[in-house]
């Protein structure tokens, strides 16, 4: 008998391992919901399967009335356009900001302390303020997500900054080059892999932010939604969307991930 | 020609004194070499010679002008590790010195020009032997490699003074032999000066034409940081007068075997092309 931690799967038993869990939580699902339905079909707390394809395929193909859109790709739109908008706001604003205040010294000395508190700031505290300021439209929304993704960007920009030796920046030196050229030549490049990986680590904040301030006050969006069916109960709608947003996630997850391989090939390579 | 002084040069840490009265000076074309025990400031020497810390006392000379007070492209520098840069290709590493000279803004050559640099590039990879690794990135090249790689990319800006900071520390003896070789080669072919630290004593007196120790010459057991370390020992380990005149018998054979073939050396030929010849021609 050997240690337990070295035991590892087969390739195929791995697969069939990394499954077993999802098989498991939709079998009890089914399990559940046929038994409640047995004894009260017009269940609302767990619908079968059957009525979340037919309440999806309303949303997505026929127009609402309130809104003359459709519904599903309506929301779907709206939440994207608040998240690439924040994220990308965000991104630009932690590799600038990232990259001059983490190279620069005098910029560094006067701005990290403050970027280091304002991050601690709770950002669904500062919402109502953003309300005030912004108004109930997009820009308070929008400006929520920066605020709450953006200084961790920048912090982890500005820490792998810090990270580039001094060698390397000592060398670009002796070759002659100016300081926007060794930013953008020597720190750039080595910062953009990891901007992606924080891009991609702040999906899940950026989704939450989406939603709280989609759930708070909104024309349309997959948070609003949410929100707005659960007055009657809906599941039915809840749950299809709820997994429609994982979907979302991990495909721009999934993206990124590609992205870093395919712009950044050098980064894959692991020293020998 | 180059010449280095170092006049009088301090360098204290707060109450720590580094060192203490430096005076050194550097003739034309010479290989010196800096040994002395770990932590006595061999690397600090460096260091000021390439700006990175500035001497609190006294002052560095080159060519009889005080050296900048930061690091600048007259004097290159090969580190022990980190001294390439890992996204770029191996050509494109070397072929980034002159492109920041030459495209203040971009940082980049485009047709022409560029292809003119990848020649000149190339021709300096295939002389350090890394000519069929040029699309390689540094991390997929050995430790030998990625040193060979960080001399070329120096080399390229045709410094007036090469420093080299512990370069073969991490390589295997092999390796490092090799490395030897190729490093003796360039610094005769470029006829530039070489400053070089090391503890690595035959190292030093293989390569060096001038060996230089530091260490503290007084030492204070209730106060150590009292008194830096200086100089104590200057050997010049391969006479200049003996290297000249072995460098002119080697030409004189050349000449003499070439007059016995029956083809008639170049008249008005450099007396001493060895010398002569640059790496890079351009």
């Amino acid at each position: 008998m050997r240690r337990i931690i070295n035991y590892a799967p087969r390739p195929g038993v791995r697969l069939i391992l990394a499954l077993l869990p999802f098989v498991a939580v939709l079998a009890i699902y089914i399990l559940a919901s046929n038994a409640r339905l047995a004894v009260e079909p017009a269940d609302k707390l767990m619908p079968s399967f059957a009525s979340f394809w037919t309440t999806m395929v309303r949303m997505a193909t026929t127009i609402d009335r309130a809104t003359s859109q459709y519904l599903l790709w309506w929301d779907t739109w709206l939440s994207l356009q608040r998240l690439f908008l924040g994220l990308g706001i965000s991104a630009l604003l932690g590799l600038v900001l990232g990259i001059i205040v983490g190279f620069v010294p005098y910029l560094r000395a006067t701005f990290e302390p403050f970027f280091a508190a304002f991050s601690l700031i709770p950002p669904l505290a500062v919402l109502p303020i953003l309300f005030i300021l912004f108004g109930l439209g997009e820009a308070s929304k929008i400006v929520l997500i920066v605020f709450g993704i953006a200084p961790f960007i920048i912090r982890d920009v500005m820490l792998r900054v810090s990270a580039i030796p001094a060698e390397q920046i000592i060398k670009a030196q002796t070759l002659g080059a100016s300081t926007w050229q060794m930013i953008v030549g020597v720190v750039l490049p080595q910062v953009m892999p990891r901007l992606i990986d924080s891009v991609r680590l702040s999906l899940g904040a950026a989704w939450l932010f989406v939603i709280a301030a989609e759930a708070i006050t909104s024309e349309g969006g997959l948070g609003y939604r949410i929100f707005l069916v659960r007055r009657y109960l809906a599941m039915d709608v809840i749950l299809p969307y709820v997994i429609w947003i994982t979907l979302l996630a991990f495909l721009m997850d999934y993206a990124l991930r590609r992205l870093a391989v395919a712009a950044y090939p050098w980064d894959q390579i692991k020293a020998t | 020609m180059t010449t280095i002084r170092f006049e009088n040069v301090w360098k204290e840490y707060d109450e720590r004194v580094v060192l203490e009265q430096v005076n050194l000076s550097l003739a034309d074309h010479e290989f010196l070499v800096i040994i002395g025990p770990s932590g006595v400031g061999k690397t600090t020497l460096l260091r000021m010679l390439l700006s990175q810390e500035q001497p609190t006392r006294g002052r560095i000379l080159l060519d009889g002008e005080p050296i900048a007070t930061e690091p600048t492209a007259d004097r290159g520098v090969v580190f022990q590790r980190y001294s390439v840069f890992p996204h770029r290709t191996v050509l494109g590493n070397v072929m980034m010195g002159p492109q920041w000279a030459g495209a203040p803004l971009l940082g980049r050559f485009f047709g022409a020009r560029r292809r003119a640099l990848e020649e000149r590039a190339m021709a300096l990879l295939t002389r350090v032997g890394l000519g069929e690794h040029a699309h390689k990135y540094p991390a997929q090249l050995s430790g030998g490699m990625q040193q060979r790689l960080a001399l070329a990319q120096a080399l390229i800006m045709k410094p007036k003074v090469l420093l080299l900071d512990e370069p073969f520390g991490a390589l295997d003896p092999g390796t490092r032999k090799s490395m030897h070789e190729l490093v003796g080669e360039l610094w005769e072919e470029n006829r530039m000066t070489i400053v070089m630290v090391t503890h690595d004593l035959p190292e030093a007196f293989l390569l060096g034409t001038r060996v230089i120790a530091v260490d503290r010459r007084r030492n204070d057991p209730q106060a150590p940081e009292r008194f830096g370390a200086t100089i104590v020992s200057d050997f010049e380990a391969k006479c200049r007068s003996v290297r000249e005149s072995r460098a002119f018998e080697a030409e004189r054979e050349k000449v003499r075997l070439a007059l016995l073939a029956g083809t008639s050396p170049a008249v008005g030929a450099p007396a001493v092309p060895a010398f002569e010849t640059a790496l890079v021609k351009d």
